[in-house]
């Protein structure tokens, strides 16, 4: 039984070691395209290491890039987190507490999900113009939360649908009231919600390009649209583009490793025991 | 006590108002004005809402890049869920084996998500090129004929209907790997949340050594994963619908359009080809194709649910 | 229950950062209100690339040196040939909110639409003014004058009909860059029974076929009968437009088979690496082979007028106007002053890579293909480019479309009879 054992956790090893090379290949020629020099950028050795190692292009894109990664952080940071709340609080209303018309209304904010960015430029230009907030980071913000709050009503909305009726039954009992047995009893078990949530809006938001360079001008402008600019429209530059690519994701890896953490086994099932 | 119950149902709604009022406006506010727009004469800079009809949908439809795209739509969207689903889910059961370097192993499957679309799109468009790329690894293999990737113009089955050959255009196929290579680790995330919220006595029962693991894992952990497979389902295919970033840098429009899609078309034909009627009648359809094909799952699961 | 705390206690500190966060966004935005507004310019272009960024940023400098009490800011947008930009402009623009001035290319393209939309001032007396009537040639003012007022003001030139070859190999098989469709055609049977590809070829972007096959329907059919097509005088299913698709589709059938995959550098590369022969790009290939490649000019690439377009030089001009809702009107009136300048133009083109439409332009500031482009210039007839600003953007985007299938199933009648339903929905100019 225990060799048995030993084969299965080898087999498995191998076959996740196997996945994680594939899905590391394309991030390997993004790694070495972004150290070679402009005119060793050839598609016919693009698997090769580079024969001088060129930190060039890496240098480049820091200095272009610094500035826009800090807008980026602002953008970002409070996006996420306001889209998550909002997510959360929602996803609380329309799963623990329903009433009438509540899935009507968790369809509408769903359908919102499916709406095609670069079709509403013009209106939204237009709307953050009117409330004056164009052209600046919190405009963005406002747009991203908005157009976030669908994906993240769906994601906790799922979620909490899983938390037994009995939690809340006894939140009841002990007296605490809607806001109560929110802050009590669901927050506490929603890590797992905040970290698919999290990820998702991170992601989305710091990766989106149309609206941040429809919305922000500089020196407001974040990361990903310094990013297609350092590699320039007509002649474009590929080490440096993919330097620069590989830079920028560097936040959201830490972000997955960060909230990786709280994909805690058991969070459930321990405190449906405690 | 009675009344407190309804005074919570109350924070439940009012809770809603802000999201529902911001959707009102972002989202059904700017449908009304891109149906309303795609109904006018405005196909040049200047605005013209001189009330057009359906001319537009007419003109639309009847082109062969469009009956392409809606092809390709259906194709790319059905192979890029499945293929992530699949995987995520696979590799999510993988992971939850109580492994080590679990937050290694999980951060590698979900790093492609933080690439940019751009970056993804140049360096597929790099591995997936029939003269380098996987093919030159192909060649040093052994294999003389390798597949040409997204330079196909092959469609199978190719079914004539309309001005488009039917079927799935073996180009599309290489721009969804690109895709799920991309997405499937975000899969995974959702079914990893999902399990680790199974209590561990079920899953143990499950892991029971010997034959019956395999249905046991459908019969009893995948039925507990359904809220997950449901989200997962619904975001990417919202993914799937918007796909754009990828595209438009991977392949583009694709010879005889075998890799275009609606949202390609229609960024074109807006901002490139400065037809904003058209392209909101472009946007329109997109809306309307998703909610054909949303709507009656979305009911059916919410019911679904509310029975049980 | 530590779970719980330490997951409570990690969204907390989240939460902290975010209000952070977003409170050390204020003082980030009150500082840029649109209070100082007046005295910002913003200079909206396609220029991100390192040498035309490096070239715009020295303009930039150049107004602010002459005109100190502007603060100009540079909004460019990469994305190829603009596209990107475009999409930002016409957002902005029908939001109202216009850049101070822009970037668009000469011609009956995206900037006679706007000029058509009312959204353009015209520049006559600034002009008059400046004495830019005598500056340019007359035949570059007429592709920015419409109903007998003109609109913008050109910074750079370019040339789209520019056939591009490997020396070595030309050398090595006693070839002669081919002026005729028969040479070139002979030329490509050479290289082919070698080896080698006669025609490297990319259309990743969508335009790049469109740039080929407008310079062989310019070779084809002369200038006269290429601008009466472009004008709306002449029939798209006519036996000229017919004759010069044949011309490409056989010329497809010389070309690498991944074009779709290919960018236009990547295509001249092989061309620079011996792969293959030939390249019809614009002149902006040049600054690809110099500044990257490290190649020198006549030697490691040689290049020639497209086949049939000798005499006829296809213009890509960058030129800059005045948005008729700009908010300061003087501040960009100023800015276009340096900007058509002999001072701003010398300052700004050899950096770029292009050279000076000005007639007083100095050759001895270029290199050698540049001065031979300047004097073709000078002399020759000034064509446009389809897909480069020639035609208003809707038959420029059916053109594309039209091209997709072209590249793909070689059906010249299918391809002409969309161009001419396309020239009916867009009417030309």
């Amino acid at each position: 039984m225990v060799a048995v054992r030993r084969v299965r956790r080898t087999v498995l090893y191998l076959v996740l070691t196997l996945f994680a090379g594939l899905y590391l290949l394309p991030v390997y020629v993004v790694a070495v395209t972004s150290l070679k020099t402009g005119a060793a950028i050839d598609l016919a050795h693009m698997w090769a290491l580079p024969r001088t190692f060129s930190v060039g292009s890496l240098g480049a894109a820091w200095t272009q890039l610094g500035p826009n990664f800090i807008n980026s952080l602002y953008l970002t940071i409070p996006a996420t987190v306001i889209s998550s709340l909002i997510g959360a609080m929602n996803g609380y209303a329309l799963s623990k507490w329903r009433f009438r018309g509540s899935n009507t209304i968790f369809f509408l904010i769903l359908l919102g999900m499916f709406i095609p960015y670069q079709a509403v430029l013009i209106p939204v230009l237009r709307v953050l113009e009117a409330i004056r907030l164009d052209g600046t980071i919190p405009g963005l913000i406002l747009v991203n939360v908005v157009y976030g709050i669908p994906i993240t009503t769906l994601i906790f909305r799922n979620f909490y649908v899983g938390i037994p009726r009995e939690m809340i039954e006894a939140g009841q009992m002990d007296g605490a009231g809607y806001w109560g047995i929110f802050r009590r009893i669901v927050l506490p078990l929603s890590a797992s919600g905040f970290v698919v949530a999290g990820i998702w809006q991170f992601t989305q938001i710091w990766n989106n390009f149309l609206f941040a360079v429809a919305v922000t001008t500089p020196p407001h402008q974040p990361v990903t649209v310094a990013v297609v600019n350092i590699a320039g429209s007509q002649t474009i530059q590929w080490n440096v583009q993919m330097a620069s690519a590989l830079m920028a994701s560097i936040p959201t890896l830490v972000v997955y490793i960060l909230l990786g953490k709280y994909f805690v086994r058991g969070l459930l099932a321990g405190s449906v025991k405690g | 006590m009675k009344r407190r119950i309804s005074w919570d149902h109350w924070s439940a709604v009012l809770v809603l108002v802000p999201s529902l009022a911001a959707l009102g406006v972002f989202v059904y506010g700017f449908i009304v004005w891109t149906g309303y727009l795609s109904l006018t004469d405005w196909n040049s800079y200047i605005p013209n809402f001189h009330w057009a009809g359906l001319r537009n949908y007419v003109a639309v439809f009847e082109t062969f890049r469009f009956q392409s795209d809606i092809r390709n739509l259906i194709v790319f969207t059905a192979l890029f869920i499945l293929g992530c689903l699949v995987l995520g889910l696979f590799l999510a059961v993988l992971i939850d084996q109580k492994i080590r370097a679990e937050s290694l192993f999980r951060s590698i499957f979900i790093f492609p998500m933080a690439i940019s679309f751009v970056a993804t799109g140049v360096i597929w468009s790099w591995l997936l090129n029939p003269q380098t790329g996987v093919n030159l690894i192909l060649r040093a293999l052994g294999d003389t004929h390798p597949p040409q990737w997204f330079l196909s113009t092959a469609i199978v089955p190719s079914i004539p209907l309309g001005l488009i050959q039917v079927g799935i255009p073996l180009a599309l196929v290489a721009v969804t790997l690109a895709a799920i290579w991309q997405m499937s680790g975000f899969a995974m995330a959702i079914y990893l949340a999902g399990l680790r919220a199974i209590p561990d006595e079920m899953k143990e029962a499950a892991r029971i050594d010997g034959a019956g693991a395999w249905r046991l894992f459908w019969s009893v952990i995948f039925p507990q994963l359904k809220s997950s497979t449901v989200t997962a389902v619904i975001i990417l295919s919202a993914a799937s619908l918007k796909v754009f970033g990828l595209i438009y840098a991977m392949t583009g429009p694709g010879q005889d359009f075998t890799t275009d899609m609606p949202t390609l078309n229609m960024f074109q034909t807006t901002f490139q080809g400065s037809q904003f009627a058209d392209g909101a009648a472009i946007a329109t359809i997109l809306f309307l194709i998703m909610a054909a094909f949303s709507i009656p799952y979305l009911i059916t699961v919410l019911r679904r649910e509310e029975e049980a | 229950m530590s779970i719980k705390k330490r997951a409570g206690m990690a969204l907390a500190s989240v939460l902290a950062l975010g209000t952070i966060a977003a409170c050390g966004t204020q003082p980030s935005t009150t500082s840029s209100s649109p209070a100082n507004g007046s005295k910002q310019l913003q200079i909206f272009s396609w220029w991100t690339g390192v040498a035309s960024s490096k070239a715009l940023a020295a303009l930039n400098t150049q107004f602010v040196k002459e005109y100190p009490q502007f603060k100009v800011i540079n909004e460019a947008v990469a994305g190829g040939a603009g596209s990107n930009a475009k999409a930002v402009l016409a957002s902005r623009m029908e939001a109202g909110n216009p850049p101070s001035t822009f970037q668009v290319h000469a011609g009956h393209g995206q900037l006679y639409s706007w000029v058509q939309a009312g959204d353009m001032s015209s520049l006559n007396a600034l002009y008059r003014q400046q004495g830019w009537y005598h500056d340019y040639p007359q035949s570059l003012l007429n592709l920015l004058t419409f109903h007998g007022k003109i609109y913008a003001v050109p910074v750079d030139m370019q040339r789209g009909n520019v056939l591009w070859y490997n020396p070595t190999l030309f050398h090595r098989y006693h070839l002669t860059p081919p002026r005729t469709f028969t040479q070139f055609f002979q030329d490509a049977q050479v290289l082919k029974s070698h080896g080698i590809t006669p025609l490297a070829l990319a259309n990743h972007g969508n335009w790049e076929a469109t740039l080929l096959w407008s310079d062989v329907l310019l070779g084809t059919v002369g200038p006269t009968q290429y601008d009466a097509l472009l004008a709306g005088h002449a029939s798209w299913t006519s036996p000229g437009v017919v004759q010069a698709t044949q011309t490409f589709t056989r010329m497809l059938k010389y070309a690498n088979t991944d074009y779709t995959a290919l960018h236009w550098q990547q295509a001249d590369q092989l061309v620079a690496q011996g792969k293959a022969g030939m390249n019809v790009m614009g002149d902006w290939a040049q600054g690809y082979f110099t500044t990257d490649l490290h190649l020198t000019p006549g030697t490691g690439f040689g290049w020639a007028p497209t086949p049939g377009t000798q005499g006829t030089f296809a213009v890509v001009s960058d030129v800059f106007g005045l948005p008729s809702h700009v908010k300061n009107k003087t501040a960009t009136l100023d800015y276009l002053k340096v900007l058509g300048s002999a001072k701003g133009q010398a300052i700004f083109n050899p950096l770029k890579g292009t050279f000076s439409p000005r007639l007083d332009a100095n050759p001895k500031a270029y290199d050698a293909y540049s001065r031979s482009a300047m004097q073709s210039y000078k002399r020759d007839k000034l064509v446009l480019v389809i897909g480069q600003g020639a035609v208003n953007p809707g038959f420029t985007n059916a053109v594309n479309n039209a091209m997709e299938i072209l590249v793909s199933n070689h059906n010249v009648s299918q391809f002409v009879h969309s161009l001419a339903s396309a020239a009916q929905a867009n009417p030309l100019p």
